[in-house]
């Protein structure tokens, strides 16, 4: 297991001028940056981030695209993987952070969370490397050579819960801008707005 | 060749090809066979195939936040199971997109027994979604005017194909 706040920084030295969907990792992202290139887009719909990421990627084929998914949100939208898969966008680089549970709502389990092959299920929908990783430093060490290959590529980590119960309307907001406004902000640095 | 009254492929595509669509986020409904042999052979518009309806707002979203003109081509059963992505992927994040939806169980004539045909302008209403109805390639201007008002609104436009005169399946 490892730390998301420590995965995320292990993440950024790579990051260069990649966009960044920081999903499910999204309040320790912005630790490290918040620009227009960064887009916490909270949870519009949960299970989407990953087709998100394809979208951007395929519209923007010259710049890396990371995206920070959960196992929850793959599990919601397996049919997405084939999809990805298909249309192999070379710039997408889809990491899952594996908690095992469904952490924002009080920290319930995830069906199957401790059988499943989630790298396994991603191989078999077609992504050409896809890789579990359970540890922070066999991470590390493994970035440089993941980020050196063409996507897309898949790639699980096992991460502690940070397990949210509290109301949703009771709990500190940490996304400074509105979905909409990140999606604004990311058109006009890319300057098709 | 399409009967009398038909929307023709030919005139689907050629809407697109005026609103300057890029990329056409699909899942195949019963009606669409033909335009998808017209689709995937123009090397203009590049088809971005979905397992689930729901799948296509997302990737939607991602397509238009990159600069893209994207398009959705699904049938109304799975727009109504797609029901909060289409909230949370379009209408939370202003995207501007026409989903062209087929109208399965649509008749002008005599009674509805298709379920879903029963609940397809009551969900768009409930979601308050704007839509056109097309029937046949005399309609086609709608499909424009559904462009156009998601352009203005920053919201999705709904086109519902009648299923009644398609001319889809030559």
């Amino acid at each position: 297991m490892m730390h998301t706040s420590d995965l995320v920084a292990a993440i950024a030295k790579h990051r260069g001028d990649a966009i960044v969907i920081s999903g499910r990792g999204g309040r320790h992202w912005i630790q490290h940056s918040d620009t227009a290139l960064d887009l916490p887009l909270g949870d519009p719909a949960m299970g989407g981030h990953a087709g998100f990421g394809l979208g951007l990627a395929l519209a923007q084929p010259k710049k890396r695209v990371i995206l920070f998914d959960s196992e929850g949100d793959i599990l919601m939208s397996l049919g997405q993987l084939p999809t990805i898969a298909e249309q192999a966008p070379a710039n997408f680089y889809h990491f899952v952070l594996d908690n095992e549970v469904y952490a924002t709502t009080g920290g319930q389990p995830v069906p199957g969370s401790k059988v499943i092959d989630y790298a396994g299920i991603a191989k078999s929908s077609g992504y050409p490397r896809a890789m579990n990783f359970a540890d922070l430093d066999a991470l590390t060490d493994a970035l440089p050579g993941i980020f050196a290959a063409p996507g897309p590529v898949f790639v699980s980590c096992k991460v502690y819960p940070e397990v949210e119960n509290t109301p949703i309307n009771q709990r500190v907001r940490w996304r400074k801008r509105s979905a909409a406004q990140v999606v604004s902000d990311l058109r006009g640095a890319l300057g098709v707005a | 060749m399409a009967e009398a009254n038909s929307l023709s492929p030919e005139t689907v595509i050629a809407q697109m090809k005026a609103n300057g669509v890029t990329d056409i986020v699909w899942l195949p409904d019963s009606e669409t066979n033909f335009l998808y042999l017209l689709m995937s052979s123009d090397p203009d518009l590049r088809l971005v195939g979905v397992t689930r309806e729901g799948h296509a707002m997302s990737i939607t979203a991602g397509l238009f936040a990159g600069g893209r003109k994207p398009m959705i081509l699904i049938q109304n059963t799975g727009m109504l199971e797609s029901g909060d992505s289409i909230r949370g992927w379009l209408m939370g994040m202003d995207i501007p997109v026409v989903m062209l939806v087929g109208y399965r169980g649509y008749t002008r004539h005599g009674v509805i027994t298709d379920t879903v045909a029963h609940y397809t302008e009551r969900f768009l209403m409930a979601f308050d979604i704007p839509f056109y109805l097309v029937e046949n390639d005399a309609d086609a201007d709608r499909i424009s005017i559904a462009f156009k008002q998601a352009e203005k609104t920053r919201k999705p436009v709904v086109v519902l194909v009648g299923d009644e005169f398609h001319g889809f399946n030559r």
